[in-house]
């Protein structure tokens, strides 16, 4: 043990800066500001470095968080990034969009007595720093020599990038194939600008890139080529990391009107297509007066989030069910009450009413209360008879989640998939049942985190590795 | 970055182009389109197949100059280079020997209408190919697709060239004539295809339309390319683009076509206000 005074418990963690309500709501830079060097000291000094390290086993990709904080208190940077890199290809994404709150922080031993360590706070601040000093030294891991196995991977989200990472450090050549213009999947198309910075995402990219791996844009699998013709065609194991990008829709009358928007189309046309800086780019959004958002979730939040920094002057959160089951984690919904989101709870929409040009004028409600407990475990919406009332909006966006895009899974043999178009796949190591194909992330368990995908792709990549090594 | 090798104004506004694709080229069908994103800050836009060539590693696009991408893709020269081509997406068109059938072109449909034929006539059906344009300067193609037509029929609308007046007349005719049709091909602009839907509904004949309506992702993705099919939502990208005719619901694909409008129009001028046109 190092002989330093010992510093008195901190029950309190330092707080995060952010942009000011007022402002950010109008703009699309970041909202969190990431901690000072001054300010990552003293979080990580409140870390007591106990025995127990349950952290570690909180997180689903078993990043030794004791001892990147431990690096960061001794000042030892690059040192920190090698500990922090060796488990997780992409810090600066997990470092804002993980849900520490229910992983790692939720088991820290200081939550007992007060705030847990702020892991992610930390996590953000260490890979901030690597970019900022971009040093070889800490950031290109020594590769084995190449083993000759070619993996190809399709889908370049959370998933894909994390298990093609770990194959590539395995000595593997791997390609990945990306059906979008750009690699990230939901991280470019989904999560907003300002809660995740594209230009990070594009560096963490860079950094597989820089591991060997190849990534193939505007490539759609299942129409270019099949996982079978991938099989055939010279490489030993698939990994599909495809996702859950198709929309779910209420599927009530109207929803088709101008103005009706999937949060998929809508955030797909401001993050991927930048369309907020339209006409500098040509994809168009439609900019809402007052907006009305449906759902609970984080998607809801960010679609929400994002039509008021388009320019909305109301923006409505409607959701079936009350406060506390919100899926959406805590500090997006505080951040978007902060931001002056209004939200509708126990509301569900009836219909769209639309106008003689066919766009949608209002969304009528019905008033919603909870009874007993539902397969999800949370308590069930019920319609109160003879509630319904309106809310005018002239643009309306459907976050209900996302399930699995069949266009992989349908042109593959022999592959077995759920009445949701999952794949089904082993939770501990993503084999499916066709010979030599693994699957990870929300293809496999519909929609969920980012680092949940990772931790999959993670497991995928050991298996496969195991696996190329038997053959 | 996929490089256009030849290009060619088919007339004032229309643009062909052949660009290497060859991966494309290779799994191509009839009836399926790409998207292209012509530069980083361009949009991402359907556009149906016109041709393929798989020995030489090419797809060929016809595009007419409507909005801010189609002018882009017109200022193009051979040697250039597109910076997104996504391919190829939607389903094949339905080919089978049918017996005989009818392909209508409109405007510039008739460019996607070609290799359908050309697929039928392969498959042993007897082709009747009526195509149509506004005027004389906008018709292309016409040796094209009588080359691979057993008889071929063309309209302008002002009559400056061939038969005068609209496709759906002779379509109607060819109907009365010939009991035996066993099904027909529109493609061109919606409204046409919503006539030649209307036109062909009394003859209990099979009309497949292919429906342009706007994307982003052409892989079933946004959802922003919903059409309503015999009551029932359905993607163009995924579940298309060719469709029942009868079944459509052409009013609603109208509207949604018009999403943007002020928005294209907004954006057409800003690009115009920036680069001498080219035509």
């Amino acid at each position: 043990m190092e002989e330093k005074a010992k510093p008195k418990l901190d029950l309190n963690r330092v707080a995060m800066p952010r942009q000011d309500p007022k402002v950010r709501a109008r703009n699309f830079n970041e909202v969190a500001l990431g901690y000072t060097h001054d300010m990552a000291l003293k979080e990580a000094n409140r870390c007591i470095q106990c025995p127990k390290r349950p952290c570690i086993d909180g997180c689903p990709v078993n990043v030794d968080i004791p001892e990147f904080i431990k690096a960061v208190r001794d000042n030892d940077m690059p040192e920190s990034v090698r500990i922090m890199k060796g488990k997780n290809a992409l810090p600066g994404i997990c470092g804002r969009v993980c849900p520490q709150e229910t992983q790692c922080e939720q088991v820290c031993t200081l939550a007992k007595k007060g705030a847990p360590i702020a892991i992610g706070r930390l996590e953000r601040y260490v890979a901030d720093w690597e970019r900022e000093h971009s040093s070889d030294l800490a950031s290109s891991p020594n590769l084995p020599p190449p083993t000759g196995k070619k993996v190809a991977i399709i889908g370049s989200g959370p998933a894909g990038l994390t298990c093609a990472a770990d194959l590539a450090k395995f000595g593997h050549e791997v390609t990945i194939f990306e059906a979008l213009h750009v690699a990230g999947g939901v991280l470019m198309y989904g999560i907003t600008e300002f809660r995740l910075p594209k230009a990070i995402v594009q560096g963490e990219v860079d950094y597989v890139k820089a591991l060997g791996v190849e990534i193939r844009l505007d490539s759609v699998m299942g129409k270019l080529a099949t996982v079978d013709d991938l099989l055939e065609g010279g490489y030993e194991a698939v990994f599909l990391g495809t996702g859950a990008g198709l929309p779910m829709f209420l599927d009530i009358p109207g929803e088709n009107f101008n103005g009706v928007y999937s949060a998929n189309e809508f955030l797909t046309r401001v993050n991927l297509m930048k369309a907020y800086l339209f006409p500098e780019y040509d994809t168009p959004i439609k900019i809402g007066k007052k907006v009305a958002v449906v759902g609970g979730g984080n998607v809801a939040m960010d679609s929400a989030r994002c039509a008021l920094r388009l320019g909305a002057d109301e923006v409505y959160i409607v959701y079936r069910r009350s406060r506390v089951e919100m899926p959406a984690r805590h500090e997006e919904v505080e951040n978007a009450e902060e931001e002056g989101i209004i939200f509708k709870f126990l509301t569900n929409p009836k219909r769209f009413i639309g106008n003689d040009q066919v766009w949608v004028s209002a969304v009528e409600c019905y008033e919603m209360e909870l009874g007993e407990p539902d397969a999800s475990g949370r308590r069930r919406p019920i319609v109160k008879e003879g509630s319904e009332f309106t809310i005018e909006v002239d643009v309306a966006i459907v976050a209900l989640g996302t399930t699995p895009n069949p266009l992989v899974p349908s042109t593959t043999r022999g592959l077995e998939t759920r009445r949701n178009d999952t794949v089904v796949a082993d939770e501990e190591t993503g084999k499916t049942v066709k010979d030599r194909v693994w699957a990870g992330g929300d293809v496999v368990t519909g929609a969920a985190t980012v680092i949940s995908a990772m931790g999959a792709g993670k497991r995928a990549a050991a298996s496969i590795d195991t696996h190329l090594k038997e053959t | 970055m996929y490089k256009i090798v030849v290009k060619e104004k088919l007339c004032p506004v229309v643009d062909f182009m052949k660009i290497k694709a060859p991966e494309v080229a290779k799994k191509a069908k009839a009836g399926q389109f790409v998207v292209v994103r012509v530069d980083e800050v361009g949009e991402r836009i359907p556009l149906t197949l016109a041709d393929w060539d798989d020995k030489e590693g090419t797809v060929s696009l016809v595009a007419m100059q409507v909005g801010t991408t189609t002018y882009k893709l017109a200022c193009l020269n051979a040697g250039d280079d597109i910076l997104d081509l996504i391919g190829p997406l939607g389903l094949p068109s339905e080919i089978e020997s049918f017996g005989t059938v009818v392909c209508v072109g409109g405007g510039v449909g008739v460019a996607p209408v070609y290799p359908i034929a050309r697929a039928l006539k392969q498959a042993g059906n007897k082709v009747i190919t009526i195509m149509g344009a506004r005027s004389k300067d906008l018709l292309f193609w016409e040796e094209r697709l009588s080359n691979v037509s057993d008889e071929l029929i063309v309209t302008t609308d002002d009559g400056t060239y061939a038969r005068k007046g609209v496709v759906t007349e002779p379509l109607k005719e060819v109907l009365e004539r010939d009991k035996g049709i066993s099904r027909v091909i529109a493609i061109g602009p919606a409204i046409m295809m919503k006539f030649c839907s209307l036109t062909t509904k009394p003859f209990g004949v099979t009309t497949i339309v292919s429906l342009n309506s706007i994307m982003v992702d052409g892989t079933g993705m946004c959802g922003c390319c919903r059409v309503s099919i015999g009551g029932a939502t359905k993607f163009v990208c995924v579940n298309g683009p060719e469709f029942d005719g009868h079944q459509v619901d052409w009013e609603l694909l109208f509207a949604r076509q018009r999403i943007y409008c002020d928005e294209e129009r907004r954006s057409l001028e800003l690009w115009k206000s920036h680069h001498c046109q080219h035509s």
